[in-house]
């Protein structure tokens, strides 16, 4: 019945609860972690022979706080440590107390974990990386994998991460409502960036849709612990809508197929079910927030089964509500697409017409515009912004994506725009 | 006589498995639920999306309360369930010891008789 791969489960399961339980205790990254370790291994050794005790978290902060503490003891005069054959026959009562002790706590035991991980002196990518070590518990090689990094180069990277923790201190104080929803925010931007480090990659890269994957199991667990809160509904609902397309995003050939080109039989449907229940509990908080409103604008075009179906005019009303709570000319390049599908290129043109000079050096800004030009007719405007483009390009498939449009361009003879003809 | 089989597991454990580990999870249930059905006797069958996007109204005096989650925080979640049509509590332990065959993996099933029941009209 207790086979190993219920125990990893269960060990993988546990552990944001537990090591956080045994980071209040040490108040040390490190001792928690071997902490953790060690009652992991003694799970490994002793549960398929005593069966799984009855509460696996409230086992390992037990075993893991009598291990570390007697580690620690043990540079001083070697006591042992307790036969295995009683560890796992601790008595009910002990555990209780220890569920007990900790159920008061494990908000924000979690919460301080995640939220050291996300430390402001850490650069980004460290902060993701050490999210995914400690928090989730990824094996290093997996991490490094997913980082294209070597192993021994993301080792440094989580080493040095943690040195900088340690020369800090760490805010054990439980923080007040605000503070605690200051955490919060921080937390949900890291879980944020680890998912757009999967997202940005396009998903035929494995290794990149487990970011993803982990992203959403830390937003669920973000979301345990604050189930009322509607930004956090709305983060975890963006991550499950934007990663339920992932199939269809990226073609056979590694190419990125546009929204309105996906073969939405290969959405996947639980994922974007859940998303969307997410996003209608959110709203009925009547609390707008960035996370949320972008999910409502996934949700927009989960609901539709063909492209053609998208209702472009409440996505327009949402990039406004967008606009109006985080101003930024991304936000209103992204409306202009809305708008050009529900208003016509003229008017998105229009609209993105003042950005020039904000979204020079923006790759996205001279696809959208060389797109809308295309559109409206001035095939030599399309092809000077498409090159531009190009030149700004981030990955190979972003490139990739505008040549195909200029190679389309190149086959047709060039026409005068079509306001010349008029 | 018509029993439902509850399936409890802790759902964060659920989440750690990888998309093939819950592929293949899925497919070994599906010939268990492909057996009852060749024999006439599967009723509707549900797998449930996680707690965290549970909405539970609670009855009050006046105006329902609701709350954000699951009806009850409980270390393990109600994740789905089967309806099946069996001719003794035996027949039904049977089923469910099919279920935990292909689905070792902690948890476990609540038989519960059916009172009433009306069919569906989702097809």
């Amino acid at each position: 019945m207790v086979d190993n791969a219920w125990i990893a489960a269960a060990l993988m399961a546990a552990r944001p609860q537990a090591l956080s339980a045994l980071l209040r205790y040490f108040r040390n990254l490190d001792a928690a972690e071997e902490a953790f370790q060690e009652a992991s291994l003694r799970a490994v050794r002793t549960w398929p022979v005593k069966g799984p005790p009855r509460d696996t978290v409230a086992w390992l902060i037990f075993v893991g706080r009598n291990s570390g503490i007697d580690a620690l003891r043990k540079v001083k005069n070697n006591v042992a440590l307790p036969p295995e054959e009683h560890l796992s026959d601790l008595d009910d009562a002990e555990v209780d107390i220890a569920e007990r002790l900790d159920g008061a706590h494990y908000r924000d035991d979690i919460l301080r974990l995640l939220f050291v991980c996300c430390h402001p002196d850490l650069p980004a990518n460290q902060q993701i990386a050490l999210a995914l070590r400690v928090v989730a518990g990824l094996p290093l090689r997996q991490i490094a994998r997913a980082f294209l990094v070597s192993e021994v180069a993301m080792e440094q990277r989580i080493t040095r991460a943690k040195a900088r923790i340690a020369a800090n201190t760490v805010p054990f104080d439980p923080p007040d409502a605000e503070g605690r929803l200051e955490r919060l925010g921080v937390v949900a931007v890291m879980i944020y960036l680890v998912f757009n480090e999967g997202y940005s990659r396009g998903h035929s890269d494995p290794d990149a849709a487990l970011l993803c994957d982990e992203a959403i199991r830390l937003g669920r667990l973000l979301q345990r612990l604050f189930p009322s809160e509607p930004e956090v509904m709305g983060l975890v609902a963006l991550l499950l809508l934007q990663h339920a397309r992932h199939k269809a995003r990226v073609d056979a050939e590694g190419q990125i197929v546009l929204l309105e080109d996906q073969d939405r039989s290969l959405w996947d449907g639980p994922m974007l079910a859940e998303g969307r229940a997410l996003v209608e509990k959110a709203l009925r908080h009547q609390e707008p927030g960035t996370y949320q409103v972008q999910a409502a604008i996934a949700a927009q075009h989960a609901r539709a089964r063909r492209a053609e179906d998208t209702d472009w005019g409440a996505i327009d009303r949402l990039y406004q509500t967008l606009e109006v709570i985080q101003p930024s000319p991304v936000v209103t390049l992204n409306r202009a697409v809305a708008v050009s599908k529900a208003y016509g290129p003229a008017a998105a043109l229009a609209l993105i017409a003042p950005l020039g000079d904000k979204l020079d050096s923006y790759f996205h800004y001279h696809g959208v515009r060389g797109g809308l030009l295309l559109q409206l007719g001035d095939t030599s405007g399309a092809r000077e912004a498409f090159n531009r483009a190009i030149a700004l390009a981030g990955s190979p498939a972003e490139a990739a994506h505008i040549r195909l449009h200029l190679d389309r361009l190149a086959a047709q003879p060039a026409l005068p725009p079509a306001s010349a003809i008029k | 006589m018509l029993y439902a089989v509850l399936c409890y597991n802790d759902e964060n454990a659920v989440s750690t498995w990888t998309k093939e580990e819950d592929d293949a999870c899925m497919a070994r249930l599906a010939v268990v639920e492909d057996s009852m059905k060749s024999r006439g006797k599967m009723g509707p069958v549900a797998r449930l999306l996680p707690t965290t996007s549970a909405t539970t109204l609670r009855k009050t005096s006046g105006e329902p309360l609701i709350i954000d989650g699951p009806f009850a925080e409980t270390k393990e979640q109600f994740l789905g369930f089967y309806l099946a049509d069996c001719d003794s509590l035996d027949e039904a332990i049977a089923f469910a010891k099919e279920l935990i065959k292909a689905n070792p993996s902690g948890g476990g099933y609540e038989i519960r008789p059916v009172g009433i029941f009306h069919p569906s009209e989702l097809g």
